[in-house]
């Protein structure tokens, strides 16, 4: 079965369909849309039962000529670095598209087609073997996203839809000169990421080349001080947009490092280590400061990711088994509570038509189911241990002293700071005297709500517990980008 | 001394020999058939149309020559006139309910435009200066009269006079560059000209250069190159909308054959480098294009002033030269064929009746009201924006990838920052169709869209993703394209 093109097909034929159905049946919309969701989610399970946790090579590889008089070719795959994103996406997808049931009333039948098409962009990212197809996947992700900011968003929604895309193709154009560079540098004539690999990338080319990609995954990450247009993006967008902006989008741009950074431009990565450290670092402790100071529950969110997509930087460039794997454990991780965070400031949202932190208070009264799943999820995200952010960042942590202690001391004052923004938030929004009449008849949640919650938490919980479920089927792949010459020795 | 007569063969000839003949067909059945309805002077430009694609693939890898190498049917030529071909049956599809909706002849439309297929024609197939001159008059004259075709509105009177007088200027330095080449190398056969200017004892050096320069005057009008664009945002904005799309697409193909061709034939680099001048004119073009399309809310302005900016991407692959950048041109020239009319095409299914939607303002909210034309809209704009998985984000790839190649790499740079910029106005109209609440006047249901336009349109869109998607094929023909 060629799981990976039906993973990547299945949302594009399942958003020709929803094309053709018929406007004004709301009903049957959002059932075909959830059935289409639930179908993929069904696909990446498939894939979970058949991936093999003890490899580092490629799995369920699948290869077609494509434009063969360039070398390119439809080369997909998945292993230890992409399967947990996979896992991720299809299950984030299944939440937002019944998350969105209750906030979007108009152009249903353009929301379901567009986040359709986002999923298969998305895992088309991922999966994909060969840079041009990555690329295509790469730049196609932006224009459903940047449709989905834009119709469905908040006030500013045109301005932040515009942004968005303006800020990332500035850094994938280049991106796309370099990917031409490093076709016609190696000799190769190939666009075949396994191939180009085996190249040993010119070492006078290698900063240069590295610096394009780099430039484009750090804006995607976001990393500072490239980060200017996520608060505007995350802010304005509807609820399930920021879910899968802040859960899978993302860790596009992290991903990106670690499959073509890392192997392609192994020296200049060394290199080039210090600055992305230090930018990270910077990123953290910067993120959860302005984190703490916004009066917008949605832009704390948003500032809290580029605080933690910092930890992630951290533990990639670290250069550790260790941290290398609670970056790719973080990236599930920060998916789920920060995806959880911004289903919650829209639930809450839905129902005060604000997100303002000054309009709440005492809410613990009203909504105390909310209000206790609220808590569980800050707690994640400020990695409190049992729960899954304190897997992943410890691990980072750890990985990230044997580069040098210094990082560990500056990076682990991310942590505190972000219990201080997170519970302080919680502090104003739940607790407190309950003094605004319209927070005093507030519903709390329904049925739905209350599954994708637990859908969500559990999996919070699952990650905390048993966090070695997740870490083995990463461990030969990580080991073999690494220390690619010693890939024999590592794996038991 | 006996005189000798070339051979005469009519064969390779063929693809610009049936649209003429179909253009006096139309005319002659226009006048002496009592026609009810005009639509079957369309369908006998299409079978005329589509009769000399016919042969334009029957001769294909052939490489067949006439009149003495004045007229070479080589695989680029072939490639080019196919562009053509295809354009020009898709304008026709666009223009039926346009030209009725405003009470306007189609017969003469028709015969004007095989005229003016046919010129493009010859002029690809041109290997001899002055047959290139013969195709661009002859591309140029119905060019003229259809851009005043819609003599009730003064927009398009004005396009016309604006084109026929800039045009004629033009012409004159295209053929002073030829009898000063003419001068130099007393011959005017590319080969010839090469061979005459390579030769260690040329003398007429000042001469070749003014000739080489006045020639790229030429060119550069009839393509759109800063600084001989100034006509272009007057007359695409007055001429009748499908017959813009003609003209943008069209003309910069069959242009842009003979300047590769005259270019890459006749003045060898090593005796006259003239790549760091096209690279210069190429930053230019594409920059002044993109930068003066932002600020447009005409979208036949911005397409206009996109139009510059997409002759400069083509000017790319000329300064890469070689085979990648003669199949990159072709490749792109096609995908700018399919996107652009899809531009345009969308923008007239848009309209309603005699009235059409143009502005930023009247946009807002199409995808509300008509989502499928506001779909193949927004599909082509975006293909023009460089995205994938469309054809203008291959076309772009192959260009850069021919310049990075060459040892270009700074132009390439400047090229994908250029498309940054023109992302920006491509996204304009698609932030208006779709995030805003639809325009005062036309919520009303629209009318159903014409068959033939929406055939045209699906058509088009579906070319353009096709090639974003399977470009393998498309270039698998464009590689086959050599130059001599």
């Amino acid at each position: 079965m060629p799981i990976i093109s039906l993973l990547l097909l299945f949302p594009i034929a399942a958003a020709l369909v929803t094309a053709l159905l018929p406007k004004n049946n709301a009903r049957l919309i959002k059932g075909w849309a959830l059935v289409a969701v639930a179908v993929e989610f069904g696909l990446a399970v498939y894939l979970l039962a058949n991936f093999a946790p003890n490899t580092s090579q490629m799995q369920f590889v699948e290869y077609q000529p494509w434009i063969p008089q360039v070398g390119i070719g439809y080369h997909v795959g998945v292993d230890g670095l992409s399967f947990w994103l996979v896992m991720l996406t299809t299950f984030l997808m299944l939440i937002s598209i019944p998350a969105s049931f209750s906030q979007i009333n108009t152009r249903l039948k353009e929301y379901v087609i567009f986040f359709l098409l986002l999923e298969a962009a998305m895992l088309g990212v991922f999966v994909a073997l060969d840079v041009f197809l990555f690329y295509v996947f790469w730049e196609f992700s932006l224009i459903p996203m940047a449709l989905i900011i834009g119709i469905w968003g908040h006030e500013r929604r045109v301005y932040a839809a515009v942004k968005f895309v303006l800020f990332t193709m500035s850094g994938s154009l280049l991106m796309l000169v370099a990917i031409l560079v490093l076709y016609f540098s190696t000799g190769a004539r190939t666009f075949d990421l396994l191939e180009l690999q085996k190249m040993i990338t010119p070492a006078t080319l290698q900063p240069w080349l590295f610096a394009a990609f780099a430039l484009a995954f750090a804006i995607k990450v976001p990393m500072f001080p490239l980060h200017t247009w996520l608060p505007d993006a995350h802010v304005q967008a509807p609820t399930a947009g920021s879910i899968i902006l802040a859960g899978v989008l993302l860790k596009l741009g992290a991903y990106g490092f670690i499959r073509y950074c890392l192997t392609l431009f192994p020296d200049a990565s060394q290199q080039f280590a210090p600055v992305m450290i230090t930018l990270a670092i910077i990123g953290i402790i910067f993120g959860a400061m302005v984190a703490a100071i916004q009066k917008d529950l949605k832009s704390l969110v948003a500032y809290s990711s580029v605080s933690h997509m910092g930890f992630i930087i951290l533990g990639i460039f670290a250069f550790s088994q260790q941290a290398m794997s609670g970056a790719i454990l973080q990236m599930v991780n920060h998916g789920l509570s920060t995806g959880a965070l911004f289903l919650f400031v829209g639930l809450l949202y839905e129902r005060r038509h604000t997100r303002l932190i000054a309009d709440f208070g005492g809410l613990h009264k009203t909504i105390p189911v909310l209000s206790i799943f609220l808590l569980i999820v800050m707690f994640a995200s400020t990695s409190v241990p049992g729960l899954n952010g304190f897997a992943g960042e410890f691990l980072i942590l750890l990985g990230a002293w044997e580069a040098n202690p210094l990082y560990t001391v500056f990076a682990a004052t991310g942590m505190i700071l972000s219990a201080i923004y997170l519970l302080w938030a919680y502090q104003r929004v739940m607790q407190g005297p309950l003094t605004n009449e319209k927070n005093k008849n507030l519903p709390d949640l329904n049925r739905r709500e209350l599954a994708l919650t637990l859908a969500l938490v559990a999996l919070i919980v699952l990650i905390g517990v048993m966090p070695n479920l997740f870490l083995n089927p990463m461990q030969a792949s990580i080991a073999a980008l690494l220390n690619p010459s010693n890939v024999a020795g590592l794996i038991k | 001394m006996p005189l000798t007569l070339p051979e005469i063969n009519l064969y390779p000839l063929l693809p610009a020999l049936l649209p003429a003949a179909t253009a006096i067909l139309i005319m002659l059945a226009d006048v002496l058939l009592p026609l009810k309805n005009k639509n079957w002077l369309a369908l006998l430009a299409l079978l005329g149309l589509g009769a000399a694609a016919y042969f334009s693939l029957v001769l294909f890898g052939a490489n067949a020559s006439a009149f003495n190498q004045s007229i070479v049917a080589d695989n680029f030529a072939l490639g080019i006139s196919l562009v053509i071909l295809f354009t020009g049956a898709v304008t026709i599809l666009l223009s039926l309910d346009f030209l009725a909706a405003r009470g306007l002849d189609l017969g003469e439309y028709l015969a004007l435009l095989m005229g003016a297929v046919s010129g493009m024609i010859l002029m690809a197939l041109a290997n001899d200066l002055i047959v290139m001159f013969l195709g661009l008059e002859l591309l140029s004259l119905p060019l003229y009269v259809l851009s005043a075709f819609w003599r009730t509105n003064e927009r398009s009177l004005e396009a016309g006079m604006k084109y026929f007088l800039l045009g004629a200027f033009s012409s004159a330095f295209f053929l002073y560059g030829i009898a000063l080449l003419y001068g130099a190398t007393a011959t005017t056969n590319l080969e010839s000209i090469h061979a005459a200017v390579s030769a260690p004892a040329f003398a007429a050096y000042p001469l070749f250069l003014m000739g080489a320069g006045l020639l790229l005057v030429g060119f550069g009008f009839k393509v759109g190159l800063v600084p001989f664009q100034w006509w272009i945002p007057d007359v695409y904005v007055g001429a009748p909308t499908p017959l813009t799309a003609f003209m943008s697409v069209a003309t910069k193909a069959a242009a842009f054959a003979a300047f590769f061709r005259a270019f890459m034939v006749a003045i060898p680099t090593d005796v006259f480098d003239w790549r760091l001048i096209m690279a210069l004119i190429a930053v230019v073009s594409m920059t002044v294009g993109n930068v003066a399309a932002l600020t447009q809310t005409n979208l036949k302005r911005m397409l206009a002033y996109s139009s510059i900016a997409n002759a400069g991407y083509i000017l790319v692959a000329l300064v890469a030269g070689g085979a990648a950048g003669l199949s990159s041109a072709l490749f792109y020239l096609a995908a700018y064929a399919v996107m652009n009319l899809g531009a345009f095409g969308g923008l007239i299914a848009l309209g309603q009746g005699a009235q059409e939607r143009l502005t930023l303002d009247e946009l807002a909210g199409a995808a509300q009201t008509k989502p499928w034309a506001a779909a193949a809209l927004a599909i082509s704009l975006l293909s023009l924006a460089g995205f994938p998985p469309f054809a203008g984000f291959v076309a772009k790839f192959f260009v850069f990838g021919a310049a990075v190649n060459a040892g270009y790499v700074w132009l390439a740079i400047i090229g994908v920052l250029n498309s940054l910029v023109a992302v920006y106005y491509y996204l304009h109209p698609i932030v208006k169709m779709y995030m805003n609440p639809p325009a005062e006047g036309w919520v009303a249901a629209p009318a159903r869209t014409p068959l033939a336009l929406g055939l045209a349109v699906v058509v088009v869109v579906l070319f353009t993703i096709a090639l974003g998607l399977f470009p393998s094929e498309v270039l698998h023909f464009a590689q086959a394209a050599m130059v001599k």
